[in-house]
């Protein structure tokens, strides 16, 4: 019966999104702005259907109940439960009614917690929420039903991909699906600010913590994935610019583009037409994304649902969604008016910079991943990877970087030239001293892009703190905070990067029990090879008594054996220490009794998450900073009533 | 139910008899002792395609193909070639599908041309929103 009733929870949250876009069209057509009060219970109940049937989902997946077709497929009585409950979405059909519960469930945010917008404008978008929704509920129930049942039901299932039982799995895909899906409100705000002719500073102030919230999402969700990319698949490597790992940030730099226009836009009214054409652009490079990563037309680690069907659907829902949107931008953007131009040294100014230079990446991203399906066409395969990626986009993001070093440092409106060159004195001399010491320490063993990253990453690091200085602290605005640790985490990321790919150490070897393994200052003491089972594995793991100089560690990487399905994955063992990471993972046995190891030292990678969890606290702060003028004032006059 | 479990046995056993009829790859997992030579090999690997596997390099697959050619690379340095020659050779073997490092055929000049394309499109696009300094 939960299936039954999880399907009917879709139809029922399917009709009351009709309802909700019935009552948005009445509405704005009839200027009958009351009817936004009857459409908030139906958004709010649109969401906690959506939500109903995702659980109920998972309670199938929980119980293992093989009857229903997507459990039998992707799931198994004898997996531990966590990844009973977070295999749900680790398949096609789970993954999307995540999205679907995602979108129903931030509609239901808007219509509930959204107060600052213009009453017609908030119709507008909760109807433009809808019409998308609308578009994904079909694609669910006619193309995609997770709750299609099984006859009879196989004694067991077929398991899930043993590379994704890990307990990224339970955090990384909802994170990630938060802010990609998240990115739908911003886009809706856009429509219906198009819709209502809206687009002014109220409204963007309104739009700006949609953006940031979406945005911290997908930054902790992209981070999350690299991390368990980096340990989980075993080579050391945190990004591959594997075609998903561009769908999940080409929508990121849209947001952060988004998330830098909407301020100047709230805090300047400049930049309109821009802004709403960013909202417009972030969503639809996630549903570009999705479309990439669901019809399998590029081949992909991500890739589990390859079906021509499905992509021809989330392709024509593309074209109707971003064609609709460029359409009515086109037809209504004429009426928008732009303010005064800014002048050329002004914050104004470096916040174009940051959104030239993030959408140019963003273009290089797109087209460096779409280009090979072009060539395809013409019948002439070829590849594009990190030595395009990093040679055109790194170049672009360091200078970036530097924008964003001086962007904070220079004032709103109009600002002096020297003025702002004196302010750049200590980062630039600090940069500076980085790189004639690294060049010093390093010269002939890091690369140019390295090389200048890391001493980008040390300037930017310090121009970064330096909006603090000489001022009170404990008075220094919330926001202000969270912008400084924001870019401080960019700096910091880029840090781990630059070292990472300038001094990693790596060791190959095939050693016997018994054997001491010296490389990068470490001894690796190889002690004994066992055997060891699990829930649903069994294993060989090695045990490394680990040093260097001081009291030995023990670590122990393994090589697991899944039997639903049939699968070997290495297990790496990782030591962290303040200066970085040892990975350790075990390989095949060689002739002689020997094991084959592969050994890496990685300076200071783990700066790279750090940073990314940095910029989502920034982000955190920025939300809460903001946000808390509009409680506070809230607080104070519910009191005065009271 | 019998043909199926037959066929999936099949399956299972097929990665082992691929291993013992390929010849050995005796650096797939091996270092070269000059540590210049290793960095060029690796550098090289990590823009070589695994034919095989789900875009990955060959430098973090486990898959038997990816293993042989990373043999091939580390012997081919060793004799002193050089990486663009192995990389043309690869090319010649396996198609440009092999290589991430799009090369400059004419088919992909859009692609090398793209970012100048975006760049000057942005800095036109940004003239009109920035005022000349009063002088």
């Amino acid at each position: 019966m939960i299936a039954e009733a999880g399907l009917i929870a879709l139809w029922l949250a399917a009709s009351l999104a009709l309802l909700q876009l019935f009552l948005a069209f009445a509405g704005l057509k009839g200027g009958k702005v009351e009817l936004l009060a009857a459409m908030r219970p139906v958004a709010v109940a649109q969401g906690v259907l959506t939500a109903l049937a995702f659980a109920l989902l998972i309670t199938l997946f929980l119980r293992s109940d093989m009857s229903v077709l997507l459990v039998a497929m992707n799931s198994h009585s004898a997996k531990p439960w966590l990844y009973k409950f977070a295999g749900t979405w680790g398949n096609h059909e789970g993954s999307m009614l995540l999205w679907v519960a995602v979108m129903g469930v931030a509609g239901g945010a808007v219509a509930l917690f959204e107060r600052a917008l213009r009453r017609d404008t908030h119709m507008a978008t909760l109807g433009a929420q809808a019409a998308i929704s609308l578009g994904f509920y079909a694609f669910l129930l006619f193309s995609s039903n997770p709750f299609a049942r099984v006859d009879p039901p196989p004694p067991d299932g077929q398991g899930l991909n043993p590379l994704l039982q890990d307990p990224g799995l339970a955090f990384h895909p909802p994170t990630l699906y938060l802010g990609y899906v998240g990115l739908s409100v911003a886009f809706s705000f856009a429509v219906g600010a198009l819709l209502t002719r809206a687009v002014d500073a109220a409204f963007a102030r309104a739009m700006r913590p949609w953006v940031l919230g979406a945005w911290i999402l997908l930054t902790l969700g992209i981070t999350a994935g690299s991390y368990w990319a980096y340990y989980e698949l075993g080579w050391g490597g945190w990004w591959f610019w594997d075609p998903v790992e561009n769908a999940s940030l080409m929508p990121w730099l849209a947001a952060t583009a988004l998330l830098h226009s909407v301020t100047v836009l709230a805090t300047r009214d400049g930049l309109r037409a821009w802004t709403i054409m960013l909202a417009v652009v972030a969503f639809s490079m996630s549903m570009v994304g999705t479309f990439l990563v669901r019809s399998g037309i590029l081949t992909s680690v991500h890739a589990f649902a390859v079906d021509p069907e499905r992509g021809s659907f989330i392709l024509a829902l593309l074209a109707v969604y971003i064609g609709g949107a460029l359409a009515l931008f086109g037809w209504r953007i004429g009426s928008v008016r732009e303010g005064a131009p800014f002048e050329l040294v002004s914050r104004e100014t470096l916040l174009v910079v940051n959104n030239l230079l993030l959408s140019v990446i963003l273009g290089i991203v797109l087209i460096g991943t779409l280009y090979p399906l072009m060539t395809e066409a013409f019948g002439h395969k070829v590849s594009v990877g990190a030595p395009y990626f990093d040679r055109i986009a790194g170049p672009i993001a360091l200078t970036l970087m530097i924008a964003m070093a001086v962007g904070p440092l220079t004032r709103w409106r109009r600002d002096r030239l020297p003025a702002v060159g004196r302010r750049l004195v200590i980062p630039a001399t600090g940069g500076a001293m980085a790189a004639v010491f690294i060049a010093a320490v390093a010269w002939g063993r890091i690369g140019p892009l390295p090389f200048f990253g890391l001493t980008v990453a040390i300037g930017v690091g310090i121009a970064s703190l330096a909006p603090l200085w000489k001022r009170k602290l404990l008075r220094t605005p919330l926001f202000t905070w969270g912008m400084v640790i924001a870019h401080l985490g960019c700096a910091v990321s880029l840090a781990g990067m630059a070292c990472d790919s300038a001094f990693t150490v790596e060791k190959l070897v095939a050693a016997r029990p018994g054997e001491a393994i010296r490389t990068a200052g470490w001894t690796l003491r190889f002690v004994k090879i066992m055997p060891l089972a699990g829930d649903n594995w069994t294993a060989l793991q090695a045990d490394m008594a680990v040093d260097r100089g001081g009291r030995a560690v023990m670590m122990r990487p393994q090589s697991r054996f899944f039997t639903s399905p049939p699968t070997t994955t290495s297990e790496a063992a990782l030591l962290t220490q303040w200066d970085g990471q040892l990975y350790v993972v075990l390989g095949e046995e060689v002739e002689g009794g020997r094991w084959q190891l592969r050994i890496w030292w990685k300076p200071f990678v783990t700066l790279i998450w750090f940073g990314g969890v940095l910029i989502a606290l920034g982000g955190a702060l920025a939300l809460v900073g903001h946000e808390r003028r509009g409680w506070l004032v809230k607080w104070r006059s519910r009191r005065a009533v009271a | 139910m019998k043909a199926l479990i037959a066929l999936f046995l099949a399956f299972a056993a097929a990665p082992a008899l691929a291993q013992t009829a390929l010849p050995p790859a005796p650096w797939a997992d091996r270092q070269i002792p000059d540590a210049r030579q290793e960095r060029a090999a690796k550098a090289l690997m990590e823009t070589i395609r695994c034919l095989t596997c789900q875009s990955q390099s060959i430098a973090d697959s486990n898959a038997s193909m990816a293993a042989d050619m990373r043999s091939q690379i580390r012997e081919r340095i060793m004799a002193g070639e050089r990486p663009e020659a192995i990389r043309a050779w690869l090319v010649a073997r396996y198609g440009d599908w092999v290589s991430y490092a799009p090369s400059a055929d004419p088919i992909l000049w859009p692609l090398w041309a793209a970012p100048l394309v975006l760049l000057a499109l942005g800095l036109v696009l940004m003239r009109g929103r920035i005022r000349r300094s009063r002088s």
